[in-house]
This record gives C-alpha cells, structure tokens and sequence, in this order.
C-alpha cells in the first residue's frame, strides 16, 4: 500500500480494509509482548499472522496469503502452543515472564523498522499497485522459483535440512 | 454460462445463504442416515422412532435440548479462550465449503489456488481444538488436545502429498479445473467415464481417505476423545450449545470432506462431457447448475457412507501405532505416488 494516497485512484474499500486489519495486527503485536499468560501472547500472534495474510489478500496475492495461512497459523503456531502446552503453560497470570535484557529489544525493532523501511522505499519508490489489481497466478510464482530463484530456492533447502537434521541430533539421546 | 447479471451485493448473499446450506445440509444428513439410522441398523435395533416418521425429526428434538441446557463453564477455566475454541472449529468449517464447486456457475469462489486453499483452511481448527483441550483446567481434556494436535500435524502431510499426485495428473489447483480435467479426460483414448482420478490415482484416493479419516478423528483414529481413556477429550467440560457447535462442526467436516474428495477423485459435480459433448467449460448446459449439486450430494453421501462404515467396524489405534502408520507408512507411498505420477505426466 502506498503511503501516499492522490486523489484521483484512491482504493477507498482496499485502504479502509487495510487501516483496520492493520490496527488490528498492531493490538495483537502490543498483546503479544504485553500478555501476562504464554497461550495468549501466542494466540495474539496468530492475530498477527492471519492479519499479514488478509494484507496479502487485499494485495490480490492469494498463493501467498495461503501458503501464510498454512505455514504459520496451521502449522507453527499449532506446534508453537503444543510446545508451550506440554512444558509450562498454566492457566491465569504468570509473573516472570519479561527478560531482563527485555530493554534491548527496542534498539533491535527500530533498527528492523529502519532497514525493512528503507529496503521497501528504495524497491518500490513511487511505484503504483495496477489499477485492476491483477492477480499473480500460481504458475507465475513457480516459473520464479524454479528459473531465475532456483538457486537461493535450493541453498535456503540445504539450510533447513540442516536445521531439521540438527534438531534431530540434539533430540536424540543415543 | 448462464446469462443472469445479479448485482454484487445479492450474490454475496447468495453465495453466503448458499455457503451455510452447503454446511448444515450434510452435517444434518449424515447425523440422521448414519449416526442415527446405519449405526442402529448394524447393532440389531432401531434408533430413534419416536420423533417424526422413522424418527426424521430426532435433531431438531436433539437441537432444541441443547439450546435449553445450562451453559457451564469450570471455575478454574480460562473463559474467554474457552468460549472462543468452538467457534474457531465452526468457522474453519464454513470457510471450507467455500472453494467446493457445485457446477459450472454453481460455486462459491474461483480461487485458483483452490485446493491449497481447503488444505489450509482446514489445519486452521487445530488451534481450536488445541486451546480448547488447554482453556478447560482439566488435565484429560489437555491431553485431549495435545493428541488432537500431533495426530492431525502427522496426517495433514500424507494428505497433502495425496492430493499432489492429482494436481499433477490435472494439471492445475483450481477445483473447477479439476473437474473439467477429469470428465473432459480420457483413459488411454477411451472417453467412455471421462477419467475419474479414482481409477488412476487409487493410491492417492486411498491415502487421502485414510487421512480424511484421521483429520475428522473419527475411528480407529478417535484418540483425542477416546471415551474409555480421556472421558471424552477436548470435549470433556463442554455442553449445551458449545458442545453443539463441535458437534455440528464435526460432522460437517465429514460431509465438506466427503465433497472436497469427490471433487479431487470422483469428477466432482459433472458427469462425462463426451455424452454431450461438451468440450469446455463454456460449452456445458446451464441446467448443469441444478444437476451438478444433486450429484455432489450423491457422491458426497456415497463417500460419508464410507467414512461411517469404517468408524463404526473398527477398534481404535493405540498413539504410537497411529504416529507410525503415518510417518512410515503413509507418506512413504505418497511420496512414492508423486514420483510415479510425475514420471507418468511427462512420458505420456
């Protein structure tokens, strides 16, 4: 979404989609680190996340907003609170939960905030969405995959095989 | 095609009105033929005869008692999350039904990631069962869950690589693409049946079935609420119209799943186009739009059917045999089908 809105194309239903799917995503991300109770900073997340695909879907990018959904809220997060369930989840208010190095996180997110701001500005400039808001077909985002991204699509495999293989490793006592 | 332009506004109210009769109808359907009747027939007696003809109004008896029961919840519950967990189940299952075709005008939406979608769609009502089994302050409905959650993460993956194998053979993800392949196909040149991907992708048909049965957890695959074990699961300390709503939604996935499989292996709502033929989607007669849904409801019975059979013939898995059957049984073969399949599409 561009940031700034002349007055002739304004997307009024898309841009007051976004304002309120982004005030909600900006609640739940408040919720997550404020929450007093595991199970409901983690279900705030999962606010957070289906928000980013309900974005993606406003930018008529389906294939995505999909694959957010199944990654992250049905996959993730489910394994994210089965975790959290089988370890140390208890119900009402728990007091411990902020770390003491909580303060550095505020550097860190503003130094994300500046990078991802500066990356997007400089990507995009002034760039319009196309009026019709064409849709990207599945095809088209494989044909990317699979031709010019083929070999950043294979190093980022080798890195999670070695993530998966990893964790097997720790996990297993014998 | 048919050539009525309705305004945007009343087709969303068509397709949302349409929507909740696609839900409710099954869900209905398969409680009374088969839970009531089938189940009552192969245990020698009779079932419900009291309410209605043969017992016919028996869930609207059953709904009405819900409603007038007490809405309980434990002292030590986590309320709001306890209230939520149901209707995350429900609304998974409503957005489901939406990417089901039921003819040729007759769908929902045309996502063209339509499989993908369902796929994602419906690992959402994990995260209610799963808080739902947590909110409750009750160690076996906690179990409950966290049976629930680790056997639907295992079996979503046969399932997922099940339907690969059709998504190759046809070529696209969208379902409506995916009817036209199969009835528009043909089997080594004969044209006689189309190509109903149950008789190519038979393995597929049999992983996706066996996974279907997983993911609604009906038996041998009921753990989660195994009612000798953990009382009844993530549904121990719900009733009235919560435990409504997971029943409803329980037995409306059954049917959505039941649709959602004809319409990957069974042709979906059409019937061979080379009896009329048709040869594209445009070419198909609009009174399609009224016989397409009849024969979804046919196939969608047939296959519930199936489901029912096996629940009700068969003890339940131990855990570790299920986690097993999954991981080194069933993904094994689908992943053997994938290749096959791919090997196939590109020699012929």
């Amino acid at each position: 979404m561009s940031a700034v809105i002349l007055a002739d194309d304004i997307y009024v239903a898309q841009n007051i989609g976004f304002g309120i799917i982004a005030a909600v995503m900006i609640v739940g991300a408040l919720k997550v680190v404020t929450s007093k109770n595991v199970v409901h900073a983690a279900l705030s997340l999962v606010l957070v996340l289906a928000g980013a695909a309900a974005q993606y879907l406003l930018l008529a990018a389906e294939f995505v907003a999909v694959t957010q959904v199944l990654v992250y809220v049905g996959a993730v997060m489910v394994l994210f609170l089965f975790g959290v369930m089988l370890t140390r989840a208890k119900l009402g208010q728990e007091g411990d939960l902020n770390n003491k190095n909580a303060l550095l996180g505020v550097p860190v997110a503003l130094l994300m905030l500046g990078v991802m701001s500066w990356v997007l500005i400089d990507g995009f400039e002034d760039t319009k969405l196309p009026q019709d808001g064409d849709q990207v077909s599945v095809q088209a985002v494989s044909d990317s995959i699979f031709k010019p991204y083929l070999l950043p699509f294979w190093a980022l495999s080798f890195v999670l095989l070695a993530a998966v293989i990893g964790a097997i490793v720790l996990a297993r006592k014998d | 095609m048919i050539a009525v332009d309705l305004p945007y506004w009343a087709q969303s109210l068509l397709r949302v009105l349409g929507g909740t009769v696609a839900v409710l109808l099954p869900a209905g359907t398969i409680v009374y033929l088969f839970l009531f009747k089938m189940m009552s027939f192969m245990q020698s007696r009779l079932g419900p005869m009291e309410a209605g003809p043969y017992g016919s109004m028996q869930l609207f008896a059953e709904v009405g008692k819900w409603l007038q029961k007490e809405d309980i919840q434990p002292a030590l519950a986590d309320k709001k999350i306890f209230k939520i967990a149901p209707l995350i189940v429900l609304v998974s299952t409503f957005i489901l039904v939406a990417v089901v075709p039921f003819g040729p005008d007759a769908y929902f939406t045309d996502f063209e990631a339509g499989v993908f979608y369902a796929l994602a769609v419906s690992s959402v009502s994990v995260l209610g069962i799963l808080i739902a089994g947590w909110s409750s302050a009750n160690k076996y409905s906690l179990l409950g869950g966290l049976r629930a959650a680790g056997q639907l993460i295992a079996y979503e993956l046969p399932m997922v690589l099940a339907v690969v194998g059709v998504v190759i053979q046809a070529g696209s993800m969208n379902m409506q693409q995916i009817v036209f392949a199969q009835n528009h196909g043909s089997i080594f040149g004969w044209d006689g049946v189309g190509n109903p991907y149950v008789l190519t992708q038979f393995v597929a048909f049999g992983v996706f079935m066996i996974a279907v049965q997983a993911e609604l957890t009906q038996t041998p695959f009921d753990m989660p609420i195994a009612e000798s074990e953990l009382v009844s699961g993530y549904m121990t300390e719900y009733s009235g119209f919560r435990f409504l709503i997971f029943f409803i939604a329980e037995f409306a996935n059954v049917g959505i799943f039941a649709l959602i499989a004809s319409v990957l292996f069974l042709g979906g709502w059409g019937v061979p186009f080379s009896w009329f033929g048709w040869d594209s989607m445009d070419a198909v007669d609009d009174w399609m739009n009224v016989v397409g849904p009849l024969i979804m409801i046919g196939k969608m019975l047939a296959l519930s059917f199936l489901i029912m059979w096996v629940r009700f013939s068969y003890p339940r898995l131990r855990e570790d045999q299920l986690q097993r059957f999954a991981w080194k049984v069933l993904i094994p073969v689908s992943l053997v089908n994938i290749m096959l399949t791919a090997i196939l599409k590109v020699a012929f």
